[in-house]
């Protein structure tokens, strides 16, 4: 499979990324080359092979829900780019 | 102190009183500024690391200490240390300070090591040659014209130019074994989950995992039981037993030959084979077949890339990291601060992961490679039944110069041909230097083992360590 720089565009915005016209293109290219290569697992036959997700074969334990000490408010807004005393700040999404 | 021998001789030295803590961190310290063209360390904690010297040379003297009392040991930056600066050698972590400190490092700490600072690696531990920092390329102290590999290239280099007695990397496909082979140290990948990756940046989960750079054998198991252990903060943690002196006397090693094939530089192969005639002498040496490693490198690209795309969507902008100052909607807050933040090659391979899980294409490139992955694991469950340890190259070639393959990903990708499979499978391999190339560049060879058998490879280590005359 191969992918267009049409296709690239759409990507990148799934990706939430921004590339100029000569950055898709050579993007194109280099993913082109990487999925052509990634297209030789098609020599395999895997019809009756179940997924693997993970390599150790872990099986998942409850514990009880207990509430615990987390990070703090204050620890947290340390590393924010723009807050008040309660929340992340960020552009306004709604418009009227 | 920089005829370091290992940690049972320092420890000696500094119960006797024979060598100063204080002293020695002095020289690391006055060694890494005079080594900064390397460019080993994103930072480096001086007053700190004196502060813990003071403090764990009177706990030596007291006769109560760690079990790492004394190791000066450097930290890869994806792990966080609580108040210390993270970047993942990014720029969209420039300013991140960790609120925590990592259950890995932590453990280190509780043992009286000195953590001396944070080194370089390729950005989000993703390269092979840690040229993909955003705070410049590290060079091979052993040919500064040379890449040291990646991703954990600036602990390797630390700990290759003497900067620190011990280094950590974390090991997603190579990223500790690659540069261990590229600088002339030993690296160990452990089993998927026997260190806690709590505290640890998340590049592809299923596949991360946290071990040491090592000069000798005997300083590997001694940290290797310090970083071990389930953690309740890490649910895929898994407890084990402790590593052993384990005798290997009887033990039977398998080549495979799918590693031997083509694309093996010539001089690591007439290398290999030498060693292995020396082996021959004291093991059972068997060929045996992996025959679907070859897809190892397509299934790795596919799996890393789309955990990698989902474990980066953290990064927008919002509640930590570089925020774009062009955010006329949230949308464009996004979009302006990841690609401003990351860089090309993070880019790429968000790219690509979000190409090969979006609908459509889903079953065609990411479930397939799931299957692969099992197809592979059964490669190893057969062998394994057959042979303990697996030997083959850590890498096709000796360490490459620098800007040589930055401008073809996929030839860069293929680096990671022969160290993928013990990441896709979960089982610990270990890259130990058996000796130079005619460029005087260290050559690795690896052992891989099967899950939770850490001790035969430290064994066979020790083994080569004591047996073999470098060339």
């Amino acid at each position: 499979m191969s992918v267009n720089n049409k296709q690239v565009e759409q990507i990148a915005k799934l990706a939430r990324l921004k590339f100029d016209e000569n950055e898709i293109e050579n993007l194109t290219k280099d993913m082109n080359k990487i999925l052509d290569y990634m297209d030789q697992l098609n020599e395999l036959d895997t019809d009756n092979i179940e997924p693997l997700s993970h390599p150790l074969d872990l099986s998942n334990v409850m514990r009880e829900d207990n509430l615990k000490e987390s990070i703090s408010r204050d620890d947290v807004f340390k590393n924010a780019p723009s807050h008040n005393e309660e929340f992340f700040k960020v552009p306004k999404v709604i418009n009227k | 102190m920089v005829l370091y021998r290992d940690h049972d001789e320092k420890l000696d030295l500094l119960k006797a009183g024979k060598l100063s803590l204080l002293e020695n961190v002095k020289e690391f310290l006055k060694r890494i500024d005079a080594n900064k063209d390397i460019n080993a360390f994103n930072f480096v904690f001086e007053k700190d690391a004196l502060e813990s010297a003071e403090i764990i040379q009177e706990k030596i003297k007291s006769g109560k200490f760690g079990k790492l009392a004394g190791m000066v040991i450097a930290i890869k930056d994806v792990l966080s240390i609580q108040n210390k600066p993270l970047t993942c050698s990014s720029k969209i972590l420039e300013n991140f300070h960790s609120v925590y400190t990592a259950t890995a490092v932590q453990k280190l700490i509780n043992e009286d090591a000195v953590i001396i600072g944070k080194t370089s690696c390729d950005e989000f531990a993703m390269g092979s040659s840690n040229e993909n920092s955003a705070f410049g390329p590290v060079k091979n102290p052993i040919d500064k014209t040379r890449v040291p590999g990646g991703s954990s290239g600036g602990s390797a280099a630390a700990l290759a130019a003497n900067l620190c007695d011990a280094s950590i990397g974390t090991d997603t496909g190579g990223s500790i074994r690659q540069p261990a082979a590229f600088t002339g140290l030993i690296g160990l990948k452990p089993t998927y989950g026997r260190v806690s990756r709590f505290g640890l940046t998340a590049y592809a989960s299923s596949f991360d995992s946290i071990g040491p750079f090592a000069k000798n054998s005997s300083d590997l198991p001694k940290i290797m039981d310090v970083l071990s252990g389930q953690d309740l903060n890490d649910s895929t943690s898994i407890s084990s037993s402790s590593i052993i002196d384990e005798d290997i006397s009887k033990i039977k090693i398998g080549v495979p030959k799918e590693f031997f094939a083509a694309g093996l530089d010539t001089e690591i192969k007439s290398r290999i084979d030498q060693i292995i005639s020396i082996l021959e002498k004291n093991f059972e040496i068997v060929e045996i077949e992996l025959p679907n490693t070859k897809y190892s490198i397509a299934a790795y690209y596919i799996l890393t890339t789309a955990e990698a795309s989902s474990n980066l969507s953290r990064y927008d902008g919002v509640r930590y990291g570089h925020r774009s100052k062009s955010n006329i909607n949230l949308q464009d807050l996004y979009e302006s601060s990841r690609s401003e933040g990351f860089g090309d090659e993070v880019k790429r391979r968000i790219m690509l992961g979000t190409y090969v899980l979006s609908a459509g294409y889903y079953d065609a490139y990411y479930r397939k490679a799931q299957k692969v992955r099992r197809i592979i694991k059964n490669d190893f469950e057969k062998a394994f039944d057959k042979v303990d340890l697996i030997l083959s190259p850590t890498t096709p070639t000796t360490a490459f110069k620098i800007g040589e393959k930055t401008d073809d990903p996929l030839s860069m990708y293929l680096n990671d041909i022969y160290t993928t499979p013990a990441n896709l499978v979960g089982i610990p391999a270990i890259s130990i230097p058996i000796g130079n190339d005619s460029n005087n560049l260290p050559i690795g060879l690896q052992f891989m083992a099967n899950i939770f058998e850490e001790s035969k490879l430290i064994a066979v280590s020790k083994f080569i360590e004591n047996n073999l005359v470098k060339k």
